[in-house]
C-alpha cells in the first residue's frame, strides 16, 4: 500500500480496524487499534480526523489551510500522510 | 496509640507517590473457566479456589467508572471469554460508551451466530491464540482438540471483516516450529502474527522446566522469523517478544504497576497486573465494595509500587529505573522472594545467576531427554489440577 504513488487526489481514510476518537480525559485525539493507542499532536488529530476515505489530499489541505487561517500546508499534509501510511494507520482504498 | 500524638502532628507528611494518569487500560477477566488447559496458562495456578464470578450488572457499573476516569482500550479475556453468555451486552455497553474492544479468545465457543451478534454489539477486535500450527501439538499442548474448529474461527473471522491477528505463545515444545506457525497464518489471510514466549507466572512458572527453550531454539527461530518477514513484506506484520530470559534487562513490565493498566479479575479483585494476585501482604480491592475511583487512585495496594519509594538496591539508584521501572514484580517475587528486589533478569541484579542456571539447564545437551523421561511430568490446567495441587492457601 505504501508503495502507491500518493497524489493530491488520492482520498486517504483510517486502516481497517482502526479507530480516532477524541479523548477528553487526555485532551487529545487518540488513534485505537488493536493492542495499543497512540495520542496524537494537534497538527496530527486535525490531519487524521479529515482523512474519512471520500475526501482527497487537496482538499484536505484546503480545508485545513482555512481552518487554520494559512497557506503552504501541503508539503506538511503529505509528509504526514505518507509517514500514517507506512505505519499502518491510514490506508487508500485503490 | 494516644501515647504521643503530637509526634504524629508535627511529622511532615510522607510524600505519596506521584499521582498517575487515567488507567487508560482495562482488562476483565470475565471467568477463569475455559475448556482448554494450556501448560502455560497465565492464569494462577490456584484459580479453583476463588470466589463466585462477578454478576452483569456489576462488569457493567465497572465500564461505565472506568470510562468516566478516562479508560478507553479493554481487553475482554478470561479463562475463555466465551464462556460468558453475557458477553454480548457487555461488549454492547463498552461500545456504548467509547471503548475500543478487544477480545481475547482461544476460539472455542466463537459460532457464526455469536461472532454476528458481537459485531452488531461494537466489539472492534478479535485476537486469536493458538497453540501451535500442527494438529497434534496443538492439541497435546491444549490437551483438547481444539485444532480444526480454531481453523473454521479463523475464517469466520475474516468472514466479518475483522483484521486477523493470531497469537502463539512459544515455548520449547513448539517453538521450533516457527515456520510451519507462519505458513499457517499466511494461509489464514492473517494481518498480525504475535509470537509471544511464555511468561513464566502462573501456570507456565509451574512448568518452567519443561516448557524454557534453549538459546539456539531461541536464536533459530528469531532467524527463521526474520527471514519468513523479510519474505511476505508488509502483508503479515509479524511480532516477536524475546523471551526476557535471555536478555540482560528487564521489560518495562505494564509501565510499573498502577500507571496505566487496571485489571479486574472474575471475583472482583482489581488488579495492577493481571499476575500481581500472587504478590504477598498487599491487600487488593474489590469492585464490590469501592468504586473505581477509590481503587485506582486511593488503595494502599495500587499506591504501592507507583513511583520509586519502594525500590531497594540495585535499582534505587540506577539511572535506567526510569525506564524499566525495575522490571516484572511478580517475575521478582517468584524468583527472589521478595516483591521489591529487582527483576532477576536484570544482569545488574545479585540474583541474576538464578535465570542463567535456569538458561543453563535448558541448554544442556540432554536437557530434552531428561524431560521426555518425565522426571517431573507437565501439569495442564484444570480445575482438578487447581484444587488438588494448589489448594488455596487459608485466608487469601
Ligand atoms: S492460556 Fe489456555 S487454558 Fe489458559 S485461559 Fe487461555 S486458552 Fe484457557
Ligand atoms: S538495576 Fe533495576 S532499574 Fe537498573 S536496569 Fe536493572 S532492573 Fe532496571
Amino acid at each position: 500500500m505504501s508503495d502507491m504513488a500518493i497524489e493530491a487526489n488520492s482520498r486517504p481514510g483510517i486502516e481497517r480496524g482502526y479507530r480516532l476518537q477524541w479523548e477528553p480525559a487526555q485532551n487529545a485525539h487518540v488513534l485505537l487499534y488493536p493492542e495499543g493507542m497512540i495520542k496524537l499532536n494537534g497538527s496530527a488529530g486535525e490531519i487524521m480526523k479529515r482523512c474519512d476515505g471520500a475526501t482527497t489530499i487537496a482538499d484536505i489541505t484546503a480545508d485545513l489551510e482555512r481552518a487554520f487561517a494559512t497557506t503552504n500546508l501541503s508539503a506538511d499534509v503529505l509528509r504526514f500522510v505518507h509517514m500514517a501510511l507506512e505505519k499502518k494507520w491510514l490506508q487508500i482504498r485503490p | 496509640m494516644a501515647a504521643n500524638p503530637s509526634l504524629n502532628d508535627s511529622a511532615p507528611p510522607r510524600p505519596g507517590p506521584p499521582r498517575p494518569g487515567p488507567p487508560l487500560w482495562l482488562l476483565l477477566e470475565l471467568t477463569y473457566r475455559c475448556p482448554l488447559h494450556c501448560a502455560f496458562c497465565y492464569n494462577p495456578t490456584d484459580f479453583a479456589g476463588t470466589g463466585a464470578e462477578l454478576a452483569t450488572e456489576d462488569w457493567l457499573r465497572v465500564l461505565r467508572e472506568a470510562r468516566a476516569l478516562g479508560a478507553v482500550q479493554l481487553g475482554l479475556s478470561g479463562g475463555e471469554p466465551l464462556t460468558r453468555d453475557d458477553l454480548e451486552p457487555i461488549v454492547e455497553e463498552a461500545h456504548r460508551l467509547g471503548f475500543y474492544i478487544n477480545l481475547i479468545t482461544s476460539g472455542v465457543g466463537l459460532s457464526e451466530a455469536r461472532l454476528g451478534a458481537l459485531k452488531q454489539a461494537g466489539l472492534d477486535h478479535i485476537q486469536l491464540s493458538f497453540q501451535d500450527s500442527s494438529k497434534q501439538m496443538n492439541d497435546f499442548l491444549s490437551s483438547t482438540r481444539t485444532f480444526e474448529l480454531k481453523s473454521k474461527v479463523a475464517a469466520l473471522i475474516k468472514q466479518y471483516d475483522y483484521p486477523m491477528v493470531l497469537n502463539v505463545v512459544l515455548h520449547r515444545l513448539n517453538i521450533d516450529h516457527v515456520e510451519e506457525i507462519l505458513e499457517m497464518a499466511l494461509r489464514f489471510g492473517a494481518d498480525y502474527v504475535e509470537l509471544a514466549n511464555t511468561q513464566y507466572y502462573g501456570w507456565a512458572w509451574h512448568n518452567r522446566e519443561q516448557l524454557l527453550p534453549s538459546r539456539d531454539q531461541v536464536e533459530r527461530a528469531e532467524r527463521t522469523m526474520q527471514r519468513f518477514r523479510e519474505r511476505v513484506g508488509k502483508q503479515m506484520q509479524i511480532f516477536f517478544v524475546v523471551p526476557d530470559y535471555f536478555e540482560s534487562r528487564p521489560k518495562p513490565c505494564m509501565k510499573g504497576l498502577g500507571s496505566i493498566f487496571l485489571t479486574i479479575s472474575p471475583d472482583g479483585t482489581a488488579l495492577p497486573c493481571h499476575a500481581a494476585r500472587m504478590l504477598p501482604g498487599l491487600d487488593f480491592p474489590n469492585v464490590r465494595s469501592a468504586s473505581i475511583e477509590e481503587i485506582w487512585y486511593r488503595t494502599e495496594s495500587f499506591n504501592h509500587f507507583r513511583g520509586d519509594a519502594w525500590m531497594k538496591e540495585p535499582c534505587r539508584s540506577c539511572p535506567e529505573k526510569t525506564r524499566d521501572f525495575g522490571g516484572c514484580r511478580c517475575q521478582a517475587y517468584l524468583m527472589t522472594g521478595d516483591a521489591a528486589n529487582a527483576d532477576p533478569v536484570c544482569d545488574l541484579s545479585p540474583h541474576h545467576h538464578l535465570v542463567t542456571a535456569a538458561v543453563a539447564r535448558a541448554d544442556r545437551p540432554d536437557a530434552a531427554a531428561q524431560l521426555d523421561a518425565g522426571e517431573k511430568p507437565l501439569v495442564f490446567r484444570s480445575e482438578r489440577n487447581s484444587s488438588t495441587l494448589f489448594p488455596k492457601r487459608d485466608g487469601i
